[in-house]
């Protein structure tokens, strides 16, 4: 298997957790990772993102070549757009429809929909509104996860059981949380993919 | 036995400089290179062994730290960004010079494309300037494999040795294998040769000549290490000089093996005898190295040469920034546009609607307090300069703010509005972060002090290293005793909590201290918002009745 990741959003909003859980299960599984990520001043409320590799194989580049990313996951609408450039031909867009507004000229929010509107293969809805759902308004990020986790080659059990991992020192009820957005991602995703698929 | 870990290089290196008997890790927080300390401070066998990982006031400071622990025989090393070599420069230097006793590693984490830096210095020219031995980690394993290894080497030829990151590798995660248990530490025992740890004329000039000695048998270890290597290739038209991670991209677009001779690099000096073996077989080279044309310029030389040489400097590969696989990629298809492998792929242009999302000081943060009322207060002066200097507030140089008229390097705020009142600048106004202010600032206020220059030092002083992600400031509970003690009369010193209700007090201090002679400083504090929401969680949630 190999999945190309590019993970992206504002920082602060938790992408490296996807990044932590994905490279926790994918470790578990016996394949190989590679996983680039942002820190620093780039950190504080500017755009952050980090390129996630998983293989059976051996894998090169820490970085995912333009135009060979399988995926691009995302906590925000107009950060996704941005790195269009490393999406292969086939590739996925899973992102939050939630914009993050901290800059005065972030664009118009028909533009981007209509934008992400027009791009085949999406799987678009508001994370953090079904974190909330759940009773668990910072989970977004694991609503994502959830969304993204039919793309990847990795049982959903095995993810769950590292978002298990990764919570466990929060407490029992804060992994069952994660656990049911990163559920309710999924099964959203599934619904949407089944759409696509009929609809094509 | 080894065990598989998933770890960032930084981390890498850390967890394989524990495995082989560290004894004291010294630093100074800088990114790419922080996680590495950080790393050891959090390591259950570092605790049990009470391996030495506080942080220290500055680069320099740690850097002696840690020669002086290599002085009495144990395994040391010194962590810093790029820039920190700089503030560590007279300790390094000089430090070839004394050589090392224990094993000394240098881990300084380069920073091409200057993500959070301000400049794109390369360590290995300083390598090659100090006489000390330079390896090049291409990836997280032998980010781990090189901390044993440079130990070896440091102790076989008595000299600290860099560990050269940049901030891919510092910062990039991958599967590691480290060994089960750690290694024997040394005990102590001091240096057979004494007397170049003395650097007075007489015995540095003894030591110097002996020292090029040194870097002649660490040329011929280069050509046999086991982290540099000849690649022969089917295709002569091309040779390929390639180092550290530049090799990794390399060998992503030459899944199925490169077709051209390659020479790969991670151990320097350079190994002359196999670059000079490429050269005659090949029509052309290209160097590939990730940050400054190090080896390009040496292998270029001011000599016409018989072959010709591709690289940064000719333009083929891209003269500033980081690499990566696309930017190799097109530099091999400028020199070979028939080849399948580099031919470029289809990728879609960047989105338009995509605005830049540039950083910015967060809600809460002192920080704002300060620029918000220092640009009111300013904004009665026609000729007010501010000063700045290196930290979160930095970005008070960005929107709204757009405070900062200078940022040099650590600590120049306050020497650079010295300078700057001198010339008759006012108000001439620096504004420094407390963990900045201990690692360079402090002389500077000396000298201010001493002259009593008409200037006003703001310390924002938020209890932390806050841009590296909160370490420990060394200054922290100290700030007015050491302004004081360096000799600031006590008048001349104010102290405001950043609070809404003391913003009005906080302009009419500025205020003041602009309209009345001479220096003022006023420590202006609260805690970082980043750090005080982690202390909040530690104390655990409030209960509710």
């Amino acid at each position: 298997m190999k999945s190309d990741i590019v993970l992206a959003g504002v920082g602060g909003q938790g992408i490296l957790s996807i990044a932590t859980i994905l490279g926790v299960a994918a470790l578990e599984e016996g394949l190989n990772i590679k996983q680039a990520e942002v820190h620093g001043m780039s950190q504080r409320g500017g755009d952050v993102q980090s390129n996630l590799r998983i293989s059976s194989e051996k894998i090169a580049s820490d970085l995912i070549p333009l135009g060979k990313a399988d995926l691009i996951v995302s906590l925000e609408p107009m950060e996704a757009l941005r790195y269009l450039p490393s999406l292969s031909a086939g590739g996925w867009i899973v992102t939050s429809s939630q914009p993050f507004i901290n800059i005065p000229d972030y664009p118009e929010i028909e533009a981007l929909e209509k934008a992400l509107g027009s791009e085949k293969h999406l799987i678009m809805f508001d994370m953090d509104a079904v974190a909330k759902d759940c009773g668990s308004p910072r989970s977004g990020n694991m609503v994502l996860l959830g969304a993204a986790s039919p793309f990847i080659e990795i049982e959903p059990e095995k993810i769950e059981k590292a978002i298990a991992t990764v919570f466990s020192a929060k407490g029992a009820k804060v992994v069952e949380a994660n656990l049911e957005a990163f559920r309710k991602g999924r099964a959203k995703a599934l619904e949407k993919i089944d759409e696509t698929v009929t609809n094509s | 036995m080894k065990i598989k870990k998933l770890l960032l290089g930084d981390e890498a290196f850390a967890s394989g400089a524990i495995n082989a008997g560290l004894s004291g890790a010294y630093g100074y927080p800088g990114t790419p290179s922080t996680e590495i300390m950080e790393f050891i401070q959090a390591n259950p066998v570092a605790k049990a062994r009470a391996i030495h990982s506080h942080w220290s006031a500055n680069e320099k400071t740690a850097y002696e730290e840690a020669l002086g622990m290599s002085f009495a025989g144990l395994r040391s090393i010194v962590t810093m960004k790029h820039v920190g070599l700089n503030a560590a420069a007279d300790a390094f230097v000089n430090s070839g010079m004394t050589g090392a006793n224990g094993g000394m590693l240098v881990a300084v984490a380069d920073d091409p494309s200057m993500h959070s830096s301000q400049n794109e210095q390369d360590s290995r020219f300083y390598g090659d300037f100090a006489f000390i031995p330079v390896l090049e980690p291409s990836s997280q394993q032998e980010a781990y494999d090189m901390a044993g290894y440079g130990f070896a080497l440091s102790e076989k030829y008595e000299i600290p040795v860099i560990i050269r990151f940049v901030t891919r590798l510092s910062h990039s995660r991958a599967s590691v294998e480290v060994d089960a248990e750690p290694g024997p530490q040394n005990i102590v025992h001091f240096p057979a040769d004494g007397r170049r740890w003395v650097l007075m004329p007489a015995n540095s000039r003894a030591r110097y000549r002996q020292l090029l000695n040194v870097y002649e048998a660490l040329e011929e270890a280069s050509e046999t290490s086991p982290f540099n290597s000849y690649t022969d290739g089917t295709d002569k038209s091309l040779g390929i000089v390639v180092s550290g991670i530049a090799a990794n991209y390399l060998d992503e677009i030459f899944q199925e093996g490169c077709p051209f001779p390659t020479v790969r690099i991670s151990q320097y000096p350079l190994p002359k005898k196999m670059l000079r073996r490429l050269a005659g077989e090949c029509e052309k080279l290209l160097i590939l190295e990730e940050g400054q044309p190090f080896i390009e310029k040496a292998m270029r030389g001011v000599m016409e040469s018989p072959v010709r040489i591709c690289g940064r400097l000719d333009g083929i590969v891209q003269r500033t920034g980081e690499l990566n696989p696309d930017i190799v990629k097109d530099s091999l298809y400028k020199l070979c546009p028939d080849l399948e492998a580099v031919r470029p792929v289809d990728r879609r242009e960047p989105c338009q609607l995509a605005v830049s999302r540039p950083p910015s000081l967060c809600k809460g943060c002192g920080h704002r307090d300060v620029y918000q009322a220092l640009n009111e207060v300013l904004s009665e002066y026609a000729d007010a300069r501010v000063f700045g200097d290196i930290g979160c507030y930095t970005l008070g140089y960005l929107a709204p703010f757009k405070a900062l008229h200078t940022v040099l390097d650590m600590g120049a705020s306050i020497t650079m509005a010295k300078g700057a009142s001198e010339a008759g600048v006012h108000p001439s106004v620096a504004v420094i972060g407390d963990s900045t202010f201990t690692h360079s600032g402090m002389a500077g206020l000396l000298d201010a002090i001493n002259e009593d220059s008409n200037m006003l030092v703001i310390i924002s002083d938020n209890l932390t290293t806050g841009m590296t992600g909160g370490q420990d400031s060394q200054g922290t509970g100290k700030i007015e005793d050491i302004c004081l003690g360096l000799g600031l009369p006590a008048e001349r010193l104010h102290t405001i909590d950043l609070l809404p209700k003391n913003y009005e007090e906080l302009k009419r201090l500025f205020k003041e201290a602009i309209d009345s002679k001479g220096l003022h400083v006023i420590v202006s504090r609260r805690e970082c918002i980043q750090t005080a929401r982690r202390h909040g969680a530690h104390r655990g949630p409030k209960t509710q009745a």
